[in-house]
Order: structure tokens, then C-alpha cells, then sequence
């Protein structure tokens, strides 16, 4: 029986997934519909793909509309059609990827067991266990993985601090609270291939010596959140987690936790809070969480992303892993193309490609077919780049050299229409909603801050008050708790540095 | 959105239960009393302020504290516009202006017929497929005018 794949992911169903899959069904009673993860290819959701003998063939974006046509044209076969892209692995956005972290994103059953285990998945653990803690916190440490939710901490030692600290009782928690525009990478893999989370989850579980996960998803995530419980309850009757994982004697289990809408809750220690049912107000650190976490225990607390690179750096050797990339930035980082952005999507891809090259040759410019004119990367807390800095390669330290961070990925694309004031206003409008309101340079600057870009953008005392806002980012950079207020400066900062005009005109509208 | 339950004792009693031996179970009770209520209502806070033994102060704020959780009910349909950047780079700010116009709202307001209530989220995940909204809980990705005019028309429609 010929098998026809329709995506399960978010971004496919926003755009009508469901009601093609129904129609596909209904035209082609004989075929079998496989609801996958996404191919990442945003741009053509709902992507099609017909399983042929030449390899998977690629339709899209596919519309209720468009099934009769698609049918009569000969799509069991995989024949020509306006929507036909040919061999799925041959779309160049695809074909120039590394997929490492998101190898079976796309291609398998998100909730088959089966299929994830034929395609490579539970190897990882598999090593693990035979390593022992050990060695298996060595490997990782070996390859170079940084944690991918924005901060960039070798995860190795962040577990190897956890594996060392006493307590109790230790924990593994995953942080999905995935809330920075521009990024959904996190969603991705956890509705495209949720086990992987889970192995990632459990082999830190296995080396650290913790026995119980916490799977934090936003409450903005109905379809990750689904997919997680189900695959959990799978990998639970399958003896991957409980009392005895895989047979091999040591105990994990997982728990999806859901989160209330608080931005903030993305901070590790807000989110511990989160988790104890407490408002989200960030921890001062010391004591870390690795060794004063989650309910005073030692936690591991890493995004989902770095959690799901575990697997394939267990299964194919840290080598491997730290061949990808350059200089500090090992292996591979899920870019985000988003925003303003013709070919927008999830490309995998080794530390080391210019933003330019992601901008403009993977994203072929704007949707809009305007010039692009500012770029965010890394979400509301990261800087905006002009074209003029699209030389920055991807990396921790280059962003970091440039006044930039790579936070989780996301470039947000904006095309010459973009009122950057507003844009530099709004990142402190929404630092002000969002503040969790422990500490005073966040809470009051990020108020303060929004009204000072208003005094600028109608023209009163210009110079004062961007030597102003330049001091309050100061104070909010170097006196927040947390990254939110801390980094929020980047995105104001920087647009006043490269979109300086922007902040010179008179008389402009305020709202 | 779905029938809601009436106000009562017994049954807020019986979802505290099904919490109240977990850990940090707040949040999760706090998820399904609103699932099963629709808000969280006044005198739901001393009830799970005393089962789970917290101050009344420490359960009213961690519900205000989340934007999730409101303590009246909200309108028959819930319309959330995504306010945050890659939809804002996609003319996202306009298409609410445009949905502030016809139901003539703030955020967070709720038309006098209690038909729809409209708030701003901030992200969906669908930032390669803006602008973004979600209606009554489904995703809709690539909205323009037309459609979100389509949209508001079907939720106003008695």
C-alpha cells in the first residue's frame, strides 16, 4: 500500500494539514496517510510526500483545492505536477543541511516506537549504559555541546557538576518553555520526534544519577504537549522509562508539566519556581540549580534542544559530533528562519555559515520581495543586524563580538518597511509586560525605557534622552536578576546603533 | 469553546483531590480547575489555599501572576492575535488594529454580547507561517485581512 505523508506538526495544521490529510483520505481510500513530523520546509506546509520507489516525493504547499488535481495527475506514482518538488532529499534547502539532532524529524511516525528504533533511536542510551556515568559525561563534555537554549554552558559540565553534588533526591528538567519569537525548534522536534527528548531526558537521568524528569512545555504548545504525554505513555509501556529502563536496572520517569503563559518562566529558575507552583520570579544565583535546584535538589536543567542532541552524540561519538563547527561552537545548531522570510523554516546546519548566507541564499531575502533591512537573532532579547553585518558567521562569540547573541536559533527577518523606534520600543514594552518583577532595573527600566523611546520618537530632546535610554540600558544590562531585563538592552541598543534615522524624526505616531 | 461546569464545592473539592498529593501541584490544579470551570473562580482560592496548605495571598498570586489564568469568565470564543516579532515582521500589528476595529475592543476586552473575547499572545511557534492566531484553541497560520474579517464574522454570528 502506497503511503502518503501528511504533517502532524503546528505550523503544517495552522495552515490546513488536517483538512488535506481528511481529503487525501477520502480520495485515496487504498493509500495509508502517515501523519509525520515536519520536514522543516515552512514555506510548502502542507508538504505532501508520496513514498515511491525512487524516494520520497515532495508536494507543496498543498490546499483541499489542490487534492483532486494532485490525484488525477498521478500523485500515488509521484508524477509531475505545478506543486511537485521532485525527491524530497534533493530540495536544495534540505539537501544542504546537516541533520543531526533532527535526522528523523520528518521522516518517521513521531509515535512509533518502531520506527524511531529503526532509524537509530535508543542507541544512545544503549551506549550510555555501557559507558556508565562516567565516561558518558566525559563524551559529552568531549563533544563540545553548549547548551542550546541561549546561554551556551558546556553541558557536560553543567551534568558532571549535578552527577558530583549530594542530595536527596536529583532531577532532570527540560526546559520547552520555548516563548522567543522566531524560534520553534523546540516544537519541532517534540512533535516531529518525541522520543528523542525522552532518550535525551533519560540518559541524563541514567548519568546523573536523577530519577525523575520534568518535561516543562508552554501552554502555547497544545500539539507538543499532546504528542509528548502519548509518547511518554509509549515509551513507559515499553519499559524505556520507569522502575527499571530497558532493562538495565536504573530508574527514570518523565512528567509533562504546563506552563501559564509567563515569558519568564523560560528562565531556568523561574521555571524551577514554575514547577513548584510558585509565581515565576527568577532565583538569585548562587546556589545553582545543578546544586540547589528543583524542590533544593540537584537538577539538571537543559533546553529541549540540547537534551535532544544527547542521542545522536551518545550513539556516533563525540568525534564525530565536534568535527561539525568552529573554534568554541561544536556540532551542529537548528537555525530558525522566520519573520519577513521567503523560504522560512528549520535548517540543521554545522556553527560557521555567515548570517548572510542564511538570510538571503537559504531564505531567498523577504516574503514580501522588499529589501531586507534588520534582522533579529535570538529572539526579543537578541540584537538587530542591518545587512551590513551579514559577514557574522554563526557562532557563540562572533554574535557575542558583534554586541549579538545566537540565543536559540531564530532569525527574524524584516524587510525596509520596519519602523525600528517602534521595534526598539517594543522590545521594551514587552520586557515590561513579561518582568517578573523581582529586581528593580527590570521591573521599573523596562517602564521607564518605553517611555523615554516615546519622548525620542516625537522629537523632544533627542540627544538627552538617547544618552538617557544608552545609561538605563546600562543599568538594566549590568543590575537585572536575569537575562530579560539583562539582555533587552541588545535589541534597543542596537537599533538605535545601526538604525540611527529611525530615531530622528519628529511628529511620528506614538502607538 | 466547550460547556463549562457550574460552581460547586463537591466538584472543585474533587479536582483538588486528584492533585492535592503531588508535587508543586499548583499549576496543574490550577489548569484544571479552569478547564473545568472556565475561570478560576473567587471561591475556588480559599478552598485549594486550605487543601494544599498555602496562604490565600501565595494562591491569588501565583493566578495573577500567569497570564493563562483569569478570575472572570471569558467570552463564548477567544480570539489571540500573535503580537510578537516575526509576526509583527508579516503586517501582524495591523491585522490587529484591524480586529480592535470590528469588535471594537482593547485587549483583553470582551464584546457586550459576551460573544468574543481578544487577547494578544506572544509567540505560537508558527514564526516561518505568520501572522499567526489562535481561535477557540486551533492554530491559523498565514492570516490576512480577508481571512481574519471570515474569522470574526463566523465567532460574532449568534
Amino acid at each position: 500500500m502506497t503511503r502518503i505523508f501528511v504533517p502532524r506538526d503546528a505550523a503544517a495544521i495552522a495552515v490546513g494539514a488536517d483538512a488535506v490529510a481528511a481529503a487525501l483520505a477520502e480520495a485515496l481510500p487504498g493509500a495509508t496517510i502517515i501523519r509525520n513530523g515536519s520536514r522543516g520546509l515552512a514555506w510548502l506546509e502542507p508538504m505532501v510526500e508520496v513514498e515511491t520507489d525512487r524516494g520520497r516525493i515532495a508536494y507543496g504547499p498543498v490546499s483541499v483545492a489542490d487534492v483532486a488535481g494532485l490525484v488525477a495527475a498521478g500523485l500515488l506514482c509521484g508524477q509531475a505536477h505545478p506543486l511537485c518538488h521532485g525527491l524530497t532529499e534533493e530540495i536544495p534547502f534540505l539537501k544542504r543541511q546537516t541533520r543531526l539532532t533532527f535526522a528523523r524529524c520528518g521522516i518517521t511516525d513521531p509515535l512509533s516506537l518502531a520506527d524511531y528504533c529503526a532509524h537509530g533511536g535508543y542507541r544512545g542510551l544503549e551506549r550510555a549504559i555501557g559507558l556508565g556515568p562516567d565516561d558518558t559525561i566525559e563524551e559529552l563534555v568531549k563533544s563540545g555541546l553548549r547548551g542550546r537554549g541561549g546561554a551556551g554552558f558546556p553541558t557536560g559540565v553543567k551534568w558532571r557538576t549535578v552527577q558530583q553534588a549530594v542530595g536527596p533526591r536529583k532531577y532532570v528538567v527540560c526546559n520547552a518553555d520555548e516563548g522567543d519569537s522566531g524560534t520553534f525548534a523546540d516544537r519541532m522536534i517534540m512533535e516531529g520526534d518525541p522520543f528523542v527528548v525522552i532518550e535525551g531526558m533519560t540518559i541524563a537521568g541514567v548519568a546523573t544519577g536523577a530519577t525523575k524528569g520534568y518535561l516543562y512545555i508552554r501552554s502555547e504548545y497544545p500539539h507538543a504537549i499532546a504528542t509528548m504525554n502519548a509518547a511518554i505513555t509509549l515509551a513507559r509501556g515499553a519499559g524505556y522509562l520507569g522502575a527499571d529502563v530497558a532493562g538495565r536496572g536504573a530508574a527514570f520517569d518523565i512528567e509533562v508539566r504546563v506552563g501559564a503563559g509567563a515569558y519568564v518562566c523560560g528562565e531556568e529558575t523561574a521555571l524551577l519556581e514554575s514547577i513548584e507552583g510558585r509565581r515565576g520570579m527568577v532565583r538569585a544565583k548562587p546556589p545553582l540549580p545543578a546544586h540547589k535546584g528543583l524542590f533544593g535538589c540537584p537538577t539538571v536543567i537543559n533546553n529541549v534542544i540540547s537534551l535532544a542532541s544527547v542521542p545522536a552524540i551518545l550513539g556516533k561519538g563525540a568525534e564525530f559530533y565536534r568535527n561539525f563547527g568552529l573554534g568554541r561552537s561544536r556540532g551542529t545548531m537548528p537555525v530558525q528562519l522566520a519573520g519577513n522570510i521567503r523560504q522560512g523554516g528549520l535548517f540543521e546546519a554545522a556553527f560557521g555559515m555567515t548570517l548572510g548566507a542564511l538570510v538571503e541564499e537559504i531564505g531567498g531575502g523577504t516574503a514580501t520581495g522588499r529589501p531586507v533591512r534588520a534582522v533579529q537573532v535570538g529572539g526579543p532579547l537578541g540584537a538587530y543586524f542591518p545587512p551590513a553585518l551579514f559577514d557574522t558567521p554563526f557562532d557563540y562569540e562572533a554574535f557575542a563580538a558583534r554586541d549579538g547573541l545566537i540565543g536559540h536559533g531564530g532569525i527574524v527577518v524584516f524587510d525596509d518597511t520596519v519602523d525600528m523606534a517602534n521595534q526598539a520600543r517594543f522590545a521594551m514594552e514587552f520586557c515590561a509586560i513579561e518582568s517578573c518583577g523581582k529586581c528593580t532595573p527590570c521591573r521599573i527600566g523596562s517602564t521607564r525605557g518605553v517611555e523615554v523611546i516615546d519622548r525620542i520618537r516625537r522629537g523632544e530632546g533627542r540627544e538627552k534622552n538617547l544618552a538617557l535610554i544608552d545609561e538605563l540600558c546600562t543599568t538594566m544590562k549590568l543590575g537585572s536578576l536575569c537575562a530579560l531585563g539583562g539582555f533587552t538592552p541588545y535589541p534597543v541598543l542596537s537599533a538605535i546603533r545601526h538604525f540611527r534615522e529611525d530615531f530622528g524624526v519628529a511628529e511620528q505616531e506614538t502607538t | 469553546m466547550g460547556e463549562y461546569l457550574v460552581w460547586s464545592v463537591d466538584a472543585a473539592a474533587d479536582i483538588i483531590a486528584r492533585h492535592a498529593g503531588g508535587q508543586g501541584p499548583l499549576l496543574p490544579l490550577l489548569h484544571d480547575i479552569q478547564a473545568s470551570f472556565g475561570h478560576i473562580p473567587q471561591e475556588a482560592i480559599p478552598q485549594i489555599a486550605l487543601a494544599l496548605n498555602l496562604s490565600r495571598a501565595e494562591v491569588h498570586g501565583v493566578v495573577t501572576f500567569y497570564h493563562d489564568f483569569h478570575e472572570a469568565p471569558e467570552g463564548r470564543h477567544v480570539l489571540k492575535l500573535c503580537r510578537a516579532e516575526a509576526c509583527q515582521a508579516m503586517g501582524g500589528e495591523r491585522l490587529a488594529g484591524l480586529a480592535r476595529d470590528r469588535l471594537d475592543l482593547d485587549w483583553g476586552g470582551t464584546t457586550p454580547d459576551g460573544a468574543v473575547t481578544l487577547e494578544p499572545i506572544y509567540c505560537l511557534g508558527l514564526c516561518a507561517c505568520g501572522p499567526a492566531a489562535m481561535v477557540d484553541g486551533e492554530l491559523v497560520g498565514r492570516l490576512d485581512p480577508v481571512r481574519l474579517d471570515q474569522i470574526i464574522a463566523g465567532l460574532r454570528a449568534p
